[in-house]
């Protein structure tokens, strides 16, 4: 069925894969030709990484096969993947901090001497000469440790590359780099293709995919929506085969009566070592702060809930507060949707019950008792009306897909009635039906009258969604907007540290 | 719809049922009963005086006071905690129990006596692992060798055995009611019953599980992790204190190695009874089956004359093979 034309080195055939609640991936295929760089595009939540590790042997299909040379090949884990060619350099920096770059690169196939110890002298030559094909100047003594994330990265692909891999798929690899080493990471690739390496490059920055790759394949909601050759696509092709839909049907923005402010903020300062900041929130008003990777945005929101030290004023309606713990955070009225769902919003071995009431716990106590019957109603009600798709509200939340696990953190800031919502990314990789879905619930928690932060660092859903916007850079607010005044430009302006205020408030 | 389809619907449903319940969360306490069961069966067919009332009854006394501690132990470990400090504190929990009694107080004021003085060593111990932030291990290491080292100093005054010569006051440790059940095996099972509801029912009990899964994500829902994880730490020392009175009453005095290097058996017991150690799960029923595992096993082996260094070798390999079953059920160590 599957149309070969004879010369590809690796296929992966309608591949499909399932995870509780969500179809991760749903007949995709991909094939790589020798020498190739086949860039896989998508939006977050698309199904890349978890194509990607079905090929690494980290995850395995439920449907479709793998070929190799046109032969059938099962990986079944990690280390059979590196033994047939197949090297994986994933998102993460996965390094070994406390040893040096050497133990590093040669990871698992240390060269030993005749009498079985570490050769060193061979260990360092080894790396050396791995380093010097990449035209890297690392040391191979160096510290892990002592390192930076971009040298780090190119730590991770020197390792991949010493391992001789036939195919090599990088991960967003430029994600933690500067243009200098992205341009030097390039022509590392670009040499390597000329030896026969086929590459499987994922990124979602259109600029990188049309520089470097030869073909690119789309993948959307989990399936193929295109492989097409990058000298004869463009921009807004993509972007369109990326997003599938228009942009207001992403956007369901109603117009909601903004009222008096509900928070005010004023010479707050987080940590102590930032430049003290002031801002607002109105009730009915969804505020979105944009700032790049170091923005101190995290962090001021952090403060602000009580999570690592802040001063400064805060008052919320109209009453001063004093904000020391996330408890304290909590009685005032705030409530927060940390940034890392997984690390810091749930708590995966309870059930979707206990988190959707994880705050609320003693509101459900009669006479010593917690009770059960109430909470599975309450969490019930909240299932229900934030469409948290489940088995039931016993479902224990570790098998949720990630945009259900999303609403049932936000959820438990419903059940607590907080009057000011600050929301830390809340769409950071969860599938597009999901996003949507989070930004109605922002405007179903507007009308009430409440007020949302919109913490995001990607810029379509920041304009599509905000009634308002503040630009962040180097701990201080460097730009406000109001809706009708931003651009993408505008912001990225100030969120390079330009001062722009096109609005008082 | 045929009988024959009816009978493979049932079938199935069965099936579905039973996978069911081995992968929910009681999953691991039916295959400790099984085992428990099957060990049961074993002993009573190849040792004659293994099922009998009295040695039931022997196997139950035996560790009701390993029982009464891993309760406590339950907890610490299933809030992401652990506690290495237990058998210390039962020795030092008994000293100050047996002063108090010989002194002339009554036996209750005894064990308050003895309840406190774990209390007091836990809340230490909570106090360094959430202010100090240092990790819970090497807190309860040292405190264990610190209390421990007390307890000898103590001891040393009495010519190292501090015996209460006070009339019933052994009655607890050895009496029996009817002069059938054992009372540690009373003081058992209301303690077991007691901390199920405490688990199961209690706002600290969801805590203990909220805490022990994510510390993080609960400090972020506005939860006081620390002062719930002090708690936990204070309620594991004071079931060890009382464990420690227990001793003493069964011994009839407080010596200053007492229950030494017990720890590692009650941490078995717990981690066998299915209570992760990396927190967040765990069960008080699962803790109890694992409690009575470990028991029968050694007074199986010792109704066979097996020598105690093999009972020894033969209880680290139960404990690995209900391991291995509990992964192999779970889908498997990763």
């Amino acid at each position: 069925m599957q149309k070969t034309n004879g010369h590809s080195v690796l296929e992966m055939c309608h591949i499909g894969k399932s995870f509780p609640g969500v179809k991760a991936l749903d007949d995709v295929s991909i094939d790589v030709l020798p020498g190739e760089i086949h860039a896989l595009l998508g939006e977050n939540g698309a199904g890349k990484s978890t194509l990607i590790k079905v090929l690494g042997g980290v995850y395995s299909a439920d449907s479709g096969q793998i070929l190799i040379d046109g032969i059938e090949v099962k990986v079944e884990n990690p280390v059979e993947a590196t033994k047939i060619g197949i090297a994986i350099i994933h998102q993460e920096l996965n390094l070994i901090p406390a040893l040096s770059v050497a133990d590093n690169v040669l990871l698992g196939n240390h060269p030993l001497s005749k009498i079985g110890f570490i050769d060193d002298q061979e260990l360092t030559k080894r790396t050396q000469q791995t380093l010097d094909m990449l035209g890297l100047h690392i040391s191979p003594k160096e510290l892990v440790s002592h390192l930076s994330p971009a040298v780090c990265q190119l730590v991770l692909i020197s390792q991949a590359i010493s391992r001789n891999p036939r195919f090599l798929v990088m991960d967003e690899p430029t994600s933690a780099l500067g243009d200098e080493d992205i341009k030097c990471l390039f022509d590392v690739i670009r040499r390597l293709t000329k030896q026969g390496l086929a590459v499987i490059y994922i990124s979602h920055k259109l600029d990188e995919i049309f520089d470097l790759s030869d073909r690119v394949t789309v993948l959307r909601d989990g399936k193929n929506v295109a492989t097409v050759e990058t000298k004869k696509t463009n921009r807004n092709e993509l972007i369109n085969f990326m997003v599938g839909r228009k942009l207001t049907d992403m956007y369901p923005k109603t117009k909601i009566k903004i009222s008096e402010p509900i928070l005010e903020v004023k010479d707050f300062t987080a940590g102590g070592a930032s430049d003290p900041v002031s801002f607002k929130v109105h009730g009915g008003e969804i505020l979105g702060v944009f700032g790049l990777l170091g923005s101190g945005r995290t962090r001021l929101f952090n403060a602000l809930f009580g999570v690592i030290k802040g001063e400064g004023s805060v008052v919320i309606e109209g009453k001063a507060v004093k904000i020391d713990s996330p408890t304290d955070a909590m009685k005032a009225g705030l409530g927060l949707l940390p940034l890392e769902r997984k690390k810091e919003g749930l708590v995966q071995t309870l059930s979707v019950t206990d988190n959707l009431l994880l705050s609320h716990y003693p509101h459900y106590i009669r006479a010593g008792f917690m009770q059960d019957r109430l909470m599975r109603k309450s969490a019930e009600k909240w299932i229900k009306s934030l469409q948290i798709r489940c088995t039931g509200a016993n479902q224990i939340t570790r098998t949720l897909s990630g945009g259900n696990q999303q609403k049932a953190v936000l959820g438990r800031l419903l059940e607590v009635n907080a009057k000011v919502l600050i929301l830390n990314s809340p769409t950071r990789g969860i599938d597009v039906g999901a996003k949507v879905e989070i930004y109605k619930l922002m405007e179903e928690i507007c009308a009430q009258g409440k007020a949302v932060i919109f913490i995001t660092s990607e810029l379509p859903e920041l304009l599509g969604i905000s009634d308002r916007i503040l630009v962040m850079a180097d701990g201080r607010f460097t730009g406000e907007f109001k809706r009708d005044q931003a651009t993408q430009e505008l912001i990225m302006r100030a969120a390079v540290g330009e001062e722009i205020f096109a609005c008082e408030s | 719809m045929t009988i024959k389809q009816e009978a493979a619907r049932d079938k199935k449903n069965l099936l579905t049922t039973l996978t069911t319940i081995l992968k929910g969360s009681y999953g691991s306490n039916l295959t400790l009963l099984i085992t428990l069961i099957l060990m049961i069966v074993y002993f009573s067919l190849v040792a004659e005086n293994f099922f009998q009332l009295d040695n039931m009854m022997n196997i139950a006394r035996a560790v009701a006071i390993t029982g009464v501690v891993a309760v406590g132990e339950t907890i610490v470990l299933i809030s992401g905690g652990i506690d290495l400090s237990i058998t210390s504190v039962m020795a030092a929990a008994g000293m100050t129990a047996a002063l108090t009694i010989r002194a002339g107080a009554p036996f209750v004021v005894g064990i308050l006596v003895a309840l406190l003085t774990g209390a007091l060593i836990g809340v230490i111990n909570g106090l360094i692992v959430t202010k100090i932030h240092i990790n819970p291990f090497i807190t309860t290491l040292g405190m264990a060798q610190i209390i421990r080292g007390f307890a000898y100093i103590i001891s040393a005054r009495y010519s190292s055995t501090l015996t209460v010569p006070v009339e019933g006051f052994s009655e607890l440790g050895r009496g029996r009611l009817l002069g059938i059940i054992p009372y540690p095996v009373i003081v058992l099972i209301v303690v077991f019953i007691i901390a199920h509801f405490f688990l199961t029912k209690t706002l600290a009990g969801r805590y203990v599980y909220s805490i022990g899964g994510n510390p993080m994500a609960c400090r972020y829902a506005g939860i006081d992790v620390d002062k719930w994880r002090l708690l936990f730490f204070a309620i594991c020392s004071m079931m060890a204190g009382f464990g420690g009175y227990m001793l003493t009453s069964l011994v009839g005095s407080a010596i200053g190695n007492a229950a030494l290097g017990n720890e590692m058996n009650v941490i078995a017991a717990v981690i066998l009874g299915g209570a992760s150690l990396a927190g967040g799960e765990g069960n008080i029923i699962g803790t109890f089956l694992g409690v009575f595992l470990l028991g029968t096993l050694t007074n199986g082996l010792i109704q066979l004359n097996v020598p105690s260094e093999w009972q020894m070798v033969a209880a680290g390999a139960v404990l690995m093979i209900a391991l291995f079953i509990d992964s192999w059920r779970s889908g498997g160590y990763k």
